[in-house]
């Protein structure tokens, strides 16, 4: 039987989700045995090649570049999971749903006290910048999401204990100790 | 009549004093029973609904009802624990809780109970209300994002003369807690420190100071909320 097969990204995230993938130590080679990696960061395939078993997904949606990635995870993945708190809640990013698009712009590119040589006040419009949403969404809120781990980063117990359970099928046992916000 | 009650907590036979309120009668019992706006020495309000349980087939909050003999009270069941959690998850998506960002992450009381009752998302739509942080005293940070509105500050930190040093501000959804313009230049370091403390959610925090305790050693970081009084030798009477 083929191994079940990975894909991950980083939307509106810090990849600080990623790097906890890889703090499960020794047990990547143990991963590796377990799962084949297609579109991900950790091998560098930026385009599906292939149906996936399991996504996992970082970060929120911010942008209309996020959207479409997280729509693709969608179509190619069978069960997406949503790994952090930004993908579970929008996490930092959302900080900025309260306030407006305009007034988070101008502060960015004109008014912040660390603008400096933009003294056109030039606001980045090229149309080949994804379009900033009107405020940072949810995964779920966007497609249907399967599975939720939270932490900020997740352990990298919690990450393991789950991949392991959803690739073979087991109960997922998830400690205390192990699923927290933070 | 005697001075002692006999009741049962989910079918487990207990004795408490005539007139506690069932929330202290059950954790001298060693049963937990989840509160959030309740808070020691201070009249109960019953206003969260978390301490929601059964007694004799009808829902009741715990912090409110004085225990009486003979009642049959259901607190541990799957219906009743996911109305809890159901509560929790509203607080959640109701104001701006993020907690990878918040000092009081490990210490909240609200996060301890999503922890216990394992919640991983809320199954709402987050709100994402537009509120400010009120940084003007020159002892606390008052966060509005993180308000749960419990009154545990209103009717916990007084003055010499009992008047509340914080009060409510507007009405309706637009309610906030604030500290009163007149009796705030009364928040001593000391009563600043103890309004930190009996804030449940991390609202309100004393400036120039933070996250002292790391992570790992924090209070829920390796025990759930309320298994103190779980692991306690019930004192039977």
């Amino acid at each position: 039987m083929s191994k079940p097969i990975v894909a991950t990204t980083s939307l509106a995230g810090c990849f600080g989700c990623h790097m906890s993938v890889l703090d499960i130590d020794e047990k990547i080679l143990e991963l590796i045995e377990l799962v084949e990696f297609n579109k991900s960061p950790i091998d560098d395939i930026k385009k599906f090649t292939k149906k996936c078993d399991i996504g996992l997904i970082e970060g929120g949606c911010c942008n209309s570049e996020n959207v479409h990635v997280l729509k693709e995870f969608r179509e190619h993945c069978r069960i997406l999971v949503a790994v952090g708190e930004c993908a579970i809640m929008g996490g930092l990013p959302a900080m900025r749903n309260g306030i407006p698009i305009e007034e988070c712009f101008n502060e960015a590119y004109l008014n912040g006290p660390t603008v400096v040589g933009n003294d056109a006040g030039i606001i980045p419009n090229d149309p080949e910048l994804p379009m900033i949403l009107d405020r940072v969404y949810p995964c779920h809120e966007i497609v249907k999401i399967d599975y939720f781990l939270p932490g900020c980063p997740p352990r990298a117990d919690l990450i393991w204990e789950a991949l392991v359970a959803l690739v073979t099928g087991d109960e997922m046992k998830l400690p205390y100790e192990v699923v927290k916000f933070d | 009549m005697s001075q002692f009650v006999r009741f049962t907590i989910d079918g487990t036979e207990c004795m408490a004093s005539r007139g506690q309120y069932l929330v202290d009668a059950a954790r001298e019992n060693g049963v937990f029973i989840p509160t959030l706006c309740n808070y020691p020495g201070v009249k109960p309000k019953g206003s969260c609904r978390i301490c929601t349980v059964k007694v004799n087939g009808k829902l009741m909050t715990a912090c409110t009802t004085p225990v009486a003999e003979g009642m049959n009270i259901e607190n541990e069941s799957a219906d009743i624990n996911e109305l809890r959690k159901s509560i929790i998850e509203l607080l959640f998506v109701e104001g701006n809780h993020f907690c990878p960002a918040c000092e009081k992450s490990g210490n909240c009381e609200l996060q301890a109970l999503a922890y216990r009752f394992r919640m991983m998302v809320p199954r709402f739509p987050f709100q994402f209300p537009n509120r400010a942080v009120d940084a003007s005293h020159p002892r606390i940070i008052k966060d509005h994002n993180r308000c749960i509105l419990c009154k545990r500050c209103i009717r916990v930190i007084t003055d010499e003369s009992g008047r509340s040093i914080f009060a409510y501000r507007k009405r309706s959804a637009s309610v906030e807690v604030v500290v009163d313009p007149k009796l705030g230049k009364q928040l001593t370091e000391d009563l600043a420190q103890k309004a930190m403390d009996v804030c449940p959610v991390g609202s309100i925090l004393v400036k120039e100071k933070g996250f002292h305790v790391p992570i790992g050693e924090r209070k829920y970081d390796k025990v759930p909320i309320g298994s103190d009084i779980e692991n306690m030798q019930s004192t039977k009477i």
